[in-house]
């Protein structure tokens, strides 16, 4: 008997628990685990680049651009075969992280520019030590100017994590086909898989709003 | 350039034994093909008030800067308190210091900046707090307390829990006097402080130095182009056009009866 209605709620209901399981254990643990790698990792791929003596920034520069400059998806997959004795979801982790990295550097690159000259100046007036002027002056001043660029790049890592299932790592949107294919039904499961996506996205980008106008001076 | 036409070296008698604050041998300093200073000498005594004017673009504030280690020279030296700053001479070649001892010697050099420069990412009291902690490692307390004397001495003692950007222009460089002095630096570098304020405040801090000038004994490099400040403030004035002193005397000498042309010209200008 194949069901011809455009919309069954029954549906909906029978697949949400399945899929809301994979959003938390799969797309959200990627997002914030994989966000809270790429926001170090990005800063300290920033400040080698900036601050290491030639051959070691070189040689940062060239694999960051390396992987600014192939897909997300060919990554994947490459380190899932590479890396066998990974779990998919930790390769998933590891390379959206990576990834993403690369593309907060520059961010940071761009907030660090923006710190006016005579912050530095002051700093040199106070002989304070490098160190300490990266710690207490530059980077505070350097990350507040690129939380918005770097909450875009959360959302979007958010919004990417459907393609895991490259590697057979079942987040909400396979859960979601997976469903589907069982019942013959998309419809129903697609939607709720993008209505969740809406729903996790907008309030986040409210927040990243707030913590931007909280950081403001 | 010939440099025999050149009479006003900026030299003075020392006392004997007596080490000057800051010596400048013969400094040349180059913006690409441009010559800011081309061969500067000129000595400041401990606890000199030296007032340096001139037009824009004799490099009156290119001075400051390599005192503070901002700059570089391409030649020459600077001594401060006879130790050498940046450079030194070795088998007749000028060698680059190390940045330890670079550091160490901008201990004893303070400045204050046209824009402030205060931190924004910092409230008023840490802004004060901050070089005499994590620099001259003083406990937290000690440094408090004298932040809080320094904010009493520059008027803003109800402040420092305040933002930079929440006080006003005046506001901020009072702060950033009293960020300068917590260092107790022996030289103190002032770069046209009051440019950048409204003319109404510019009073409240010219009024706060004139204080620092007569209770302390610390040595003032002023680069301003408020001439009764300099009159007030200093005990020598030196004129500089194109990256020469072209007279220098002591403040009564210069602005009441200015010997070379180019003085009197510049200062019925400023006037």
């Amino acid at each position: 008997m194949i069901d011809t209605s455009l919309w069954n709620w029954d549906h909906v209901w029978s697949a949400l628990p399945e899929m809301l399981t994979a959003f938390v254990k799969v797309t959200l643990v990627v997002t914030i685990v994989g966000s809270a790698i790429a926001i170090v990792l990005g800063l300290v791929i920033a400040l080698v680049r900036r601050s290491a003596p030639q051959p070691i920034s070189g040689v940062v520069t060239f694999l960051m651009n390396f992987i600014r400059m192939t897909p997300l998806v060919v990554q994947l997959l490459f380190m899932y075969y590479a890396l066998t004795s990974w779990s998919p979801l930790m390769v998933g982790i590891v390379v959206f992280g990576v990834h993403y990295s690369t593309f907060m550097a520059e961010v940071y690159r761009a907030g660090i520019d923006s710190v006016p000259r005579g912050q530095w100046e002051a700093t040199t007036a106070l002989s304070m030590s490098p160190g300490r002027t990266w710690i207490a002056v530059i980077i505070p001043q350097a990350v507040r100017a690129t939380v918005p660029a770097l909450g875009n790049y959360v959302i979007s890592m958010f919004k990417e994590t459907p393609f895991l299932v490259a590697v057979s790592v079942i987040d909400m949107v396979g859960a979601a086909r997976a469903y589907g294919g069982d019942h013959f039904r998309f419809t129903e499961v697609f939607i709720v898989a993008g209505v969740l996506f809406l729903l996790a996205s907008y309030p986040t980008s409210l927040l990243i709003n707030r913590l931007e106008k909280r950081l403001a001076y | 350039m010939p440099t025999d036409s050149f009479t006003h070296t900026g030299a003075i008698e020392l006392a004997e034994g007596e080490t000057p604050a800051i010596r400048f041998n013969h400094i040349v300093k180059r913006y690409g093909d441009h010559t800011v200073l081309d061969g500067l000498d000129f000595t400041v005594r401990r606890g000199d008030r030296v007032t340096l004017i001139g037009p824009s673009g004799s490099g009156k504030t290119t001075i400051l800067r390599l005192v503070m280690t901002l700059e570089e020279s391409q030649d020459g030296y600077i001594l401060i308190d006879d130790k050498p700053l940046t450079h030194i001479e070795k088998d007749g070649k000028r060698v680059a210091l190390k940045d330890k001892h670079r550091s160490q010697m901008r201990k004893r050099i303070g400045m204050v900046f046209q824009q402030f420069n205060l931190f924004p990412n910092m409230t008023v009291l840490e802004n004060i707090m901050e070089a005499p902690v994590h620099v001259l490692g003083i406990s937290k307390a000690d440094a408090k307390k004298r932040a809080h004397e320094l904010l009493e001495q520059v008027g803003l003692p109800d402040k420092a829990d305040a933002h930079p950007t929440s006080l006003s222009g005046g506001q901020q460089q009072r702060v950033a006097i009293a960020r300068a002095l917590a260092m107790d630096p022996e030289i103190l570098l002032l770069d046209e402080v009051t440019s950048a304020l409204d003319p109404e405040v510019v009073g409240e801090v010219l009024g706060i130095l004139r204080k620092i000038a007569e209770t302390t004994d610390v040595t003032m490099l002023i680069v301003t182009h408020e001439m009764q400040f300099a009159r007030d403030v200093s005990n020598r004035v030196l004129m500089f056009d194109g990256g020469r002193i072209v007279e220098e005397g002591a403040p009564a000498d210069i602005f009441d009866n200015p010997q070379e042309q180019r003085t009197r010209d510049f200062l019925s200008a400023v006037a």
